[in-house]
């Protein structure tokens, strides 16, 4: 058993990998670590709080493999969730390829960020939510969307900019937000969302202690980047949800790039994971590539959330086969990191996974790639027939209440004035 | 807090301590230590927390120490608290109030003094008001608390000991409407937060010398009450206005041109607006006093402008 320090020893230097970025330093880790001891101190409430221990999944996964060959009641999934994950992938896959054409066709426009490569990380945690628990995103956030349960219809509205679109069309590509699925954003400063999660986090805990609602365990969980664990928002929500163990997971989607800033160049210790246990909570990486990893620990660390034991950081390494955004001419990257992660495509491998434990056959699969065709297909043809704002759209919602807009010199409500309705009133 | 429980409280020591100006004094003995919570020092992030929690069913209160400590949560009160009603498509609302003391106090110091209403004020998305006497801080605040709209509710470090009988029975003011303060014929004096005193002061000074002022509180700073403000306008065809903030892109500044558009033909003269010095507000008494409008140029003002 490796403590803390003797675990450090043993990762490669970091140089190396500014050279050699295809291979990274944390592939494969198998140590486990425990916190810092608390040294010199009688254990006091908050450092026995501190003494658990942090086990990289691929541990976890290989003990379940190694157990008893590949008998079903072993697997890590059944047949139905797997082809539940299959299909979400594949959904967020093909969603993200129609968005590309669609840009390139002028029929969306500014930022458009695309999730290909990462669709692991957005099945494997959010297929395990219920409706009432959140996420929160950041600009990379159609395939979060998709995953959390809104019609693929209005999400490419969305992003056309037309009024069927999830946010009416005024939020775009980076403010997907939905009530009915609790989605709440799409945020287009990076780490501006995650104090919001901490919120959405402190508000399932206040209804359950202050309010006395006894069902309220929603969960929430904020999904960022490795460029955002650098900023300060990221390390102030981290010490808030730990202090008052708030039911939150934050997930890291570390892509290694933040459009053109390599991690390992922007990061003085660029293992995300390990600032978790700084904070007084369990940091854990995974292979964020494999669905089924990411799925068991997502399992472990929303559960752990919800029993009211709080919050969790999980580093996902990941990676997105496409520039940073449509607009990235991705020259920075070298071609044999792409390859490399390529081989590891996680649709790929799931669907490996399932035919070679024979879950299930090529037949099967094909039926759910040519339904979520038809599915994109048809998003698009939505949206595309689907009505731009009227321009009495304008100064709507500006305002819950919209006497925020003031008494005007008539002594009426100014949003009373049809100008209003009408969008041309000056504001 | 009591009528609705949803209502909580969250800042730098608005808990065990009371507040830095006491305003929370004795809540978190009454409703706990969730419903008044001492935060960390991290105003970006609590501040963004109350919006995530304003938006999945809370009424969070955010106090800011000092107002000048928000501009550590710009990020979160113009990007979310501003547009995530907007950007959302109406989805989300964001019922917060982002209230605390700020102005020119007695020699606090430069970033101690700060009057942010002019930083603000062009966010859209936000109701601001500043609130001047006991009778209107309770009725602001819990006007605040009750809008679905996200308020910042500016109070002023100097005010803070004012004594005054208010009504016991419950009552709310309209966060849109200015208040009459002293009617009068001569000329309409626009006013809020402690600035309201240095032009009652001269208002006195002004009386004695046979001048008829007409002292309007705005209260509301954004959006003007244009009809309280108008109907003035209409009478005494001449305004003068007295804040503290900054002259540059102050209140003041975007009062005058408020004025001007609305109310061009009443009037008999340009406006006039007296506003703080565009400085860091400095340490030294004597300096500090120069920084903000005192009565005495108040009365000067009034003087030139009734000529």
């Amino acid at each position: 058993m490796s403590s803390a320090f003797s675990a450090i020893n043993t990762i490669q230097p970091l140089h190396r990998t500014i050279d050699n970025p295809s291979v990274s330093p944390f592939l494969g880790s198998t140590h486990k670590l425990r916190s810092f001891p608390a040294c010199n101190r009688a254990p006091s409430a908050s450092s026995i709080r501190r003494q658990f221990s942090v086990v990289a999944v691929s541990d976890v996964v290989k003990q379940q493999k190694t157990k008893s060959g590949s008998s079903l009641s072993n697997l890590l999934i059944t047949k139905e969730e797997g082809l539940e994950l299959y299909e979400d992938m594949v959904l967020g896959r093909s969603f993200e390829d129609m968005c590309a054409q669609m840009y390139y066709r002028g029929k969306m426009f500014g930022f458009v960020h695309l999730y290909n490569g990462q669709e692991a990380v957005s099945t494997g945690f959010i297929k395990l939510l219920t409706k009432e628990d959140c996420i929160v995103s950041t600009y990379r956030d159609h395939v979060h969307a998709l995953s959390k349960g809104v019609p693929a219809r209005q999400v490419m509205s969305e992003l056309f900019g037309k009024t069927t679109g999830c946010c009416r069309g005024q939020g775009g590509s980076m403010h997907m937000f939905s009530e009915e699925y609790n989605v709440l954003g799409g945020f287009a400063f990076i780490g501006e969302g995650i104090p919001v999660s901490t919120g959405a986090a402190f508000t399932s805990k206040y209804r359950r202690e202050v309010l006395k609602e006894a069902n309220s365990d929603q969960v929430t969980l904020a999904f960022f980047g490795d460029g955002t664990c650098n900023n300060g928002q990221f390390f102030e929500c981290l010490n808030m949800a730990a202090l008052w163990k708030l039911p939150i997971v934050f997930v890291v989607e570390n892509n290694l790039w933040a459009i053109g800033m390599s991690h390992l160049r922007a990061t003085s210790d660029p293992e995300i994971w390990k600032k978790g246990p700084a904070f007084g909570m369990p940091g854990v990486h995974i292979d964020g590539m494999d669905v089924l990893k990411v799925r068991e620990v997502a399992k472990e660390a929303v559960e752990r959330a919800r029993r009211g034991e709080g919050p969790t950081l999980i580093e996902c390494e990941t990676y997105r086969f496409r520039g940073h955004s449509l607009a990235d001419p991705d020259e920075l990257r070298d071609p044999a990191e792409k390859a490399h992660y390529a081989t590891r495509d996680p649709i790929a491998a799931l669907k490996k996974y399932m035919i070679e434990n024979k879950l299930v056959n090529e037949a099967e699969l094909k039926a759910i790639d040519k339904k979520i065709d038809e599915v994109v297909e048809d998003a698009v043809e939505f949206a595309d027939a689907s009505p731009h704002p009227a321009r009495s759209q304008l100064l709507e919602n500006v305002f819950a209440d919209p006497k925020g807009f003031g008494i005007g010199p008539d002594g009426r409500y100014r949003c009373e004035d049809p100008k209003f309705t009408e969008g041309t009133a000056h504001v | 807090m009591e009528r609705d429980a949803r209502v909580c409280v969250m800042g730098e020591d608005v808990g065990h301590y009371g507040g830095s100006y006491k305003v929370t004094k004795d809540l978190a003995n009454k409703y706990g230590d969730l419903r008044v919570l001492d935060t960390p020092i991290a105003e970006n992030s609590f501040t963004g927390m109350a919006i995530g929690a304003a938006m999945t069913g809370l009424r969070p209160i955010v106090e800011g120490m000092n107002m000048g400590f928000l501009l550590l949560a710009f990020n979160q009160i113009s990007n979310n608290c501003g547009m995530l009603h907007y950007t959302s498509g109406g989805q989300f609302t964001i019922p917060v109030v982002i209230r605390g003391p700020g102005g020119v106090g007695r020699q606090l110091g430069a970033e101690h003094s700060q009057r942010l209403e002019s930083y603000f004020q062009s966010i859209p998305g936000i109701q601001m008001v500043a609130c001047s006497t006991p009778y209107n801080a309770k009725g602001l605040m819990k006007a605040a608390i009750r809008s679905e709209n996200p308020v910042i509710l500016f109070e002023h470090v100097l005010l803070y000991n004012l004594k005054e009988r208010i009504p016991d029975e419950e009552y709310v003011l309209n966060l849109e409407e200015a208040e009459m303060v002293r009617p009068g014929e001569h000329i309409t004096i626009l006013t809020y937060s402690r600035m309201r005193y240095h032009v009652m002061q001269a208002a006195k000074t002004l009386v004695n010398k046979g001048y008829d002022p007409e002292v309007i509180d705005i209260r509301s700073l954004k959006p003007f009450d244009l009809h309280t403000i108008g109907n003035s306008v209409k009478k005494t065809h001449r305004v003068l206005i007295v804040e503290e903030c900054m002259r540059t892109g102050g209140i003041g500044a975007s009062l005058t041109a408020a004025i001007n558009e609305y109310f061009h033909d009443y009037l008999d003269a340009p406006v006039v607006c007296l506003s703080s010095q565009d400085v860091p507000t400095p340490y030294a008494g004597t300096l500090e006093e120069w920084t903000v409008v005192q009565p005495t140029q108040i009365v000067t003002a009034v003087e030139q402008l009734c000529r």
